[in-house]
């Protein structure tokens, strides 16, 4: 085919043309760097980019974050956004520097965090909505449609997290309670505490191993020292060998957690001496078994067959183990008193124990067992917070019922 | 000093943590991330102590011939076995196909299943045992016990399957679920986090020492 | 006979019972004891006419022992696994919530799955871990593991294995770090998840086969909570459900579901009541609703009828518990 030098002109300048073309389709490439292996990016008609793009400090945190938010576009027609991706560029002298992708989102969000940010210094952002494209060459192809620079954002850190309002004066008010009570039995006040079965039981059950010549056995629950639980358990074992050892019995405590194993050692050694018996205390009495939840049970489990103490005490945070323990104690016929904060677990403490201690009669054992003002103090304090909630929850059932006013919300943490 | 340090260690912990959790700002959550490492690191080497407790009061029933001294026997050799077999494994022992894996899923897992599943058998005993109905209460919990037993699995449907369908077993132990078992547990979680707030408020003030070793 | 004999007796009819079955699954004679609907219905039966025996039995004054108890369970359990009758479990609202929470995620929406258990409870949360797995990696959800428990991160392994194998998954050509990925155990309990609330990798350096964090294709823009869009915790303890629900929900705003074993599931309808949790599972009953409603044939279903068992022997037993009790207070009334 020929061509006269007019064609070849017009050759040429369509050649320019499609070179313009594409330079100007390339342009959302910019980003290509940061996209997956397996797509693309072409623009083939204009798309709507995301609008108001708004940059803030994100609130109530330690600094090094910044929120943005934007409002969804409207799909051009035959097009579906499948994403957003977030572009970051820090502020060179107040103009946005090299832009980069910081993240991405689902289309259901509007939303994104950028956690990855310093205090020190400010940024400017760009929201690209990720719009659908053919699939050639089964090569999906995509789209970037890129907002505007957003103005100019930093992040800072805050001094109170004011979404925990609430629970601070919970806080301040439960602590308050408690501490007033603390001090008006310090200064002598009579405080009355009502009767714990379970803890009235403990010298009976001590006995009653005594008369048959028989071990204790004091199970302190599987988990480690950061458990109040296990404190608690830990603090009702100090009196329970007291008694013990006055009543020259022998106490046997085996363990699941290290740490558990040095604290219950100090503790029985102490309750030892205190009633003047130091040399009776056994290194052995406090023993480590094993970490293992299954494996500590079936230990356990082994040694109530085999040497049928007389008494047992679960006194701890325990889970589906409970039931194992509990019932091999009571087909030896022992005399057990268990005590849990473990909701779930206490039906089968209940079924298979004499006695139990639900919930919060574990943590006032130390004070029952004790009668010190102190911490009977602090029970009366915990009381007042429960006629809080009481008065709390009967006013928010009569508001709510009525639909006079949702209360419930005084009380959502909402971060 | 032996046991101030510790109470005052334990005060400004737990100051730490309390303050952390309404103030967002350096340097409460640093050191909150502190004193979990800490404890991480304390916990970790802590395990030796157990590890070595074990292991002595084991040799110590051996070597005296003290009764039952052949389960102290299975416990060194165990020990010792899965102790080996990870240490030799490299840094892939936990790979698919090494010893460790093979002792993992053959023997370690069959163990501990065994151990779980006998509580199906307890909870046949101890239901068989405990549940009467003595009294107007018990009488109640051991009904509701029966419409969740049967609601709980296909077979409460089939036999209730005359009725109509909110009414059907299924839907009857959902309810109760849902309403009389979780107004239960609220109560008594309420109960539990004040004891618990009310417990921790003692130990960060060290009016609570009973657990360092004597009441006073 | 001394006990010490009896127990060397059963210990050894134990193992003879074992070596018979292993025998069993290796040559596939256990595969092929199938008990046709009547031959169940006749097995169902004669259970029957046992506990009414015992029921008989026990009103004339005679008490049975607990082992009596124990083999009538072992029984119930066991015989269901040879059966060919199949039951339908109708989904709970709270199974259903789950389900409608993870069907509305969008593709590519990054979900984390905490895996804290052990072995002992693989057989309630396992069947939840495979159907759970295989509807996101079948719906291109991207999953992260994590495990705060030690033994977690392997048994998404093995659930990770049965899933990878299945034909629709293999069809999908996914990839370790770009679809999914297991980021293994993280000591320090709910420090964990609240150091995650603040940066996944300063929990997290590396992922169960050693890639470095930022390494990872999946995670590179999960710096926290935020950047996830779902999560499902299988619990079986502590750490577990309630430590994810106090630190990743409420104070981070987690979007959440939860599987838990049996016995520790009604402790988490609070939860899911006040909002905090977006769906349970519960137990056996829980994994097989999930799999019904994915359309996954799995373990759940399977140990389902089990289950239905078990519950029918111990509601005879507490029947048959009731009547000796009756009996004795009337005996006693009319001593005095």
């Amino acid at each position: 085919m020929h061509l006269n030098p007019r064609g070849c002109h017009f050759v040429g300048f369509a050649n320019v043309c499609l070179l313009l073309f594409l330079l100007i389709s390339l342009t959302p490439s910019t980003f290509a760097q940061d996209e997956p292996d397996s797509t693309k990016s072409v623009k083939s008609a204009p798309l709507n980019p995301p609008t108001n793009i708004e940059v803030s400090d994100t609130p109530n945190d330690a600094g090094g974050s910044i929120t943005i938010q934007w409002t969804e576009p409207i799909p051009s027609e035959g097009k579906d956004i499948k994403g957003y991706r977030i572009f970051r560029a820090e502020s060179v002298d107040g103009k946005p520097g090299k832009y980069k992708m910081v993240g991405s989102v689902v289309t259901t969000k509007t939303r994104f965090k950028d956690g990855n940010v310093d205090d020190d210094l400010d940024y400017f952002y760009q929201v690209a909505a990720v719009y659908t494209a053919s699939v050639i060459e089964g090569q999906e192809l995509e789209t970037l449609a890129k907002s505007r620079t957003s103005s100019k954002g930093n992040s800072s850190a805050q001094w109170f997290d004011f979404r925990r309002v609430n629970v601070f004066v919970g806080v301040i008010l439960l602590c308050g309670f408690i501490l007033y009570y603390i001090s008006r039995a310090k200064a002598g006040e009579k405080l009355f505490i009502r009767k714990i079965a379970g803890l009235e039981a403990v010298d009976e059950a001590v006995g009653r191993a005594t008369e048959m010549g028989k071990k204790i056995f004091f199970i302190p629950g599987i988990n480690d020292m950061n458990d109040v639980q296990t404190i608690a358990g830990v603090s009702i074992l100090g009196r329970v060998a007291e008694v013990a050892a006055t009543y020259e019995t022998y106490i046997e405590v085996p363990v699941a957690r290290s740490l558990v194993l040095v604290t219950a050692k100090e503790v029985v050694k102490e309750a030892y001496s205190k009633v003047g018996r130091p040399e009776a205390f056994h290194e052995d009495q406090v023993h480590y078994l094993t970490d293992d939840q299954f494996g500590y049970a079936a230990g356990i489990d082994g040694m109530v067959v085999r040497e049928e103490p007389a008494t047992i005490f679960f006194m701890g945070a325990f889970y589906a183990e409970s039931l194992i323990l509990s019932e091999t104690g009571n087909s030896i016929g022992a005399i057990q008193i268990a005590g849990t904060a473990m909701p779930a677990q206490l039906p089968f403490f209940v079924a298979a124990c004499d006695y139990t201690l639900i919930g919060e009669e574990l943590f006032a054992a130390s004070a029952y067992l004790s009668r010190e003002p102190k911490l009977l103090g602090s029970l009366k304090g915990q009381d007042m917070g429960k006629a809080i909630v009481l008065v709390a929850i009967i006013i928010g059932i009569l508001l709510e019922t009525f639909n006079i006013w949702d209360l419930s919300k005084l009380f959502k943490v909402t971060g | 000093m032996r046991r101030e340090i510790p109470l005052i260690i334990t005060g400004v912990v737990g100051v730490v943590f309390l303050l952390q959790y309404f103030i967002p700002h350096w340097p409460f959550d640093e050191m909150s991330g502190w004193f979990s490492d800490w404890f991480s690191i304390v916990q970790a080497f802590a395990i030796w102590l157990g590890a070595l407790n074990l292991l002595k009061i084991s040799a110590q029933k051996v070597i005296g011939k003290k009764s039952d001294w052949g389960f102290a026997v299975v416990i060194i050799v165990s020990f010792l076995i899965i102790v080996i077999v990870g240490l030799t494994g490299g840094e892939g022992y936990r790979e698919t196909g090494t010893g460790f894996s093979w002792l993992y899923k053959y023997v370690y897992s069959s163990l501990s299943a065994t151990m779980f599943s006998i509580l199906a058998f307890f909870v046949a005993s101890a239901s068989y045992r405990a549940f009467r109905a003595r009294n107007f209460e018990a009488t109640l919990l051991l009904v509701s016990a029966f419409f969740v037993m049967l609601g709980r699995v296909p077979v409460g449907d089939n036999i209730s399957f005359f009725l109509p369908d909110e009414y059907q077993l299924s839907q009857i132990a959902n309810w109760i679920m849902t309403w009389p078992q979780t107004a239960g547990q609220r109560a008594i979680m309420i109960g539990i986090a004040l004891g618990l707030v009310s417990t921790s408020l003692r130990i960060i003030l060290g009016i609570e020492r009973s657990y360092l070793g004597g009441g006073d | 006979m001394s006990t010490r004999a009896k127990e060397i007796l059963v210990i050894g009819i134990v193992l003879l019972f074992s070596i018979i079955i292993y025998l069993g699954k290796v040559f596939g004679w256990v595969e092929v004891i199938r008990f046709s609907p009547l031959v169940s219905m006749i097995l169902i039966g004669i259970l029957f006419l046992a506990l009414l025996y015992i029921l008989v039995l026990t009103l004339k004054g005679h008490l049975i022992e607990r082992r009596a108890v124990f083999l009538f369970v072992a029984i119930s359990v066991a015989l269901p696994f040879f059966m060919t009758i199949s039951q339908s479990a109708r989904i709970s609202p709270e199974v259903q919530q789950l389900y409608d929470n993870v069907s509305e995620l969008p593709k590519g929406s990054k979900v984390l799955v905490s895996f804290d258990f052990d072995p002992p409870s693989a057989p309630e949360l396992q069947p939840m871990a495979e159907s759970f797995l295989h509807y996101c990696l079948l719906n291109d959800l991207k999953v992260i593991i994590m495990g705060l428990w030690p033994q977690g991160p392997q048994q998404a392994n093995l659930a990770m294995d049965r899933v990878l194998k299945k034909e629709d998954i293999i069809a999908k050509k996914l990839r370790d770090g770009k679809d999914y990925v297991n980021l293994g155990f993280q000591a320090g309990n709910e420090f964990v998840i609240k150091g995650m609330g603040a940066d996944f990798s300063s929990m997290f350096k590396s992922d169960y086969s050693g890639n470095s964090y930022h390494d990872i294709e999946i995670v590179k823009n999960v710096k926290n909570f935020s950047d996830i869009d779902f999560a499902f915790n299988l619990s079986a303890g502590y750490p577990g459900t309630q430590e994810w629900v106090q630190i990743a929900v409420d104070r981070y705003g987690l979007s959440m579901g939860a599987g838990n074993t049996a016995v520790q599931a009604p402790m988490m309808y609070t939860y899911v009541n006040a909002g905090q949790l977006k769906g349970l599972l519960g137990g056996i009953k829980g994994a097989a609703e999930f799999e019904n409603i994915v359309d996954y044939i799995g373990k759940g279903t399977k140990y389902m009828l089990s289950q239905s068992f078990a519950h029918m022997i111990v509601i005879a037993f507490i029947i048959i518990g009731n009547v000796a009790y009756f009996k004795n207070e009337r005996g006693k009334k009319k001593k005095h």
